[in-house]
């Protein structure tokens, strides 16, 4: 069972190889809206799975965070996704199954869904 | 209305986080025994004045300017009642605010709690600025996580760092699992 122990052990370990290496830039920001019409419907599974392939992939220099009440709750959940020269993409009524896909394809690929966003959706 | 326990719970903290508390703790106690489950969330946030305690289960009473209701703690409210049992809030300006939620365990409308671990992991990962002790508590024994203690062991490294998050999520799912072993819930 994961104890304090464990994570001296974790702590020493990730020491040694992370070295001097400062933290990289954030190269992308995935930001998920968590107010309660975002929690509602469904946001916190597509924070979690955003979190999950982010790790999986080693993606370093891409940040998921949250945000309050977009103002736009009937389109919740809601990822909105910063890349590094500041334009930002909106994704609604995103699901954990869809959150792959946007990873792979926006933030590896630099190539939006475009199926998934709010131009696609707002009618 | 939420599906879970747990998300009516990262809702309610989610306003001590836009309180500005620096330290926010969430227990979730059972017992059984005396047929009662219950939820505390408190914080050492802004804290409300009288006037805002006594609206803040109102639904059309809201502090944003994003949209006209504020919903978060009358679902938490309704979510109590429904079982029979009741909600509580003690704030004070500048020193904080706690939210007690007391529901009957063994009643028909009481909602499951859902992943209380996944809520947890999630408030860590995206407030790295605050910490948070949970609490699960199942009759006399119980587990907790202190961010204060992993911050001090993991010197440096972000509570929000993925391999950190990921040793997170299996301290919670490991240490709850030891906690109900065994035990019907």
């Amino acid at each position: 069972m994961k104890n304090l122990a464990e994570l001296q052990a974790l702590r020493d370990d990730m020491k040694t190889k992370i070295g001097v290496r400062k933290d990289g830039e954030t190269r992308m920001r995935i930001v998920v809206g968590m107010a309660t019409c975002g929690i509602a419907a469904g946001a916190r599974p597509v924070l979690a799975a955003c979190v999950k392939e982010i790790e999986t992939r080693k993606l370093t220099d891409v940040v998921v965070a949250q945000t309050g009440c977009i103002g736009i709750c009937q389109f919740e959940p809601v990822v909105e996704i910063y890349d590094a020269d500041g334009s930002k993409t909106t994704y609604v009524h995103v699901t954990p199954e869809k959150v792959p896909r946007i990873i792979a394809s926006h933030v590896v690929n630099g190539s939006p869904v475009v199926e998934y966003t709010i131009g696609a959706n707002a009618n | 209305m939420m599906q879970e326990l747990s998300m009516n719970i990262l809702d309610v903290a989610e306003n001590s986080v836009r309180a500005g508390a620096t330290l926010v703790e969430i227990t979730v106690n059972e017992e059984p025994s005396e047929d009662v489950l219950s939820v505390t969330i408190s914080d050492n946030g802004c804290g409300m004045t009288p006037q805002q305690v006594e609206n803040v289960t109102d639904p059309f009473y809201t502090t944003r300017s994003t949209r006209k209701v504020g919903l978060g703690v009358p679902f938490f409210k309704m979510a109590a009642e429904l079982t029979g049992g009741k909600l509580e809030i003690h704030s004070t300006v500048g020193v904080g605010t706690a939210v007690k939620a007391d529901f009957v365990r063994s009643s028909i409308d009481l909602m499951p709690l859902g992943d209380i671990n996944e809520t947890i992991s999630t408030l860590i990962h995206c407030n790295p600025l605050i910490d948070f002790i949970y609490t699960r508590r199942f009759e006399y024994e119980q587990m907790t996580l202190d961010t204060r203690e992993f911050r001090r062991i993991l010197d440096g490294i972000e509570l929000s760092n993925p391999q950190v998050s990921k040793f997170i999520r299996e301290f919670l799912a490991e240490n709850t699992a030891d906690l109900l072993s065994g035990r019907e819930t």
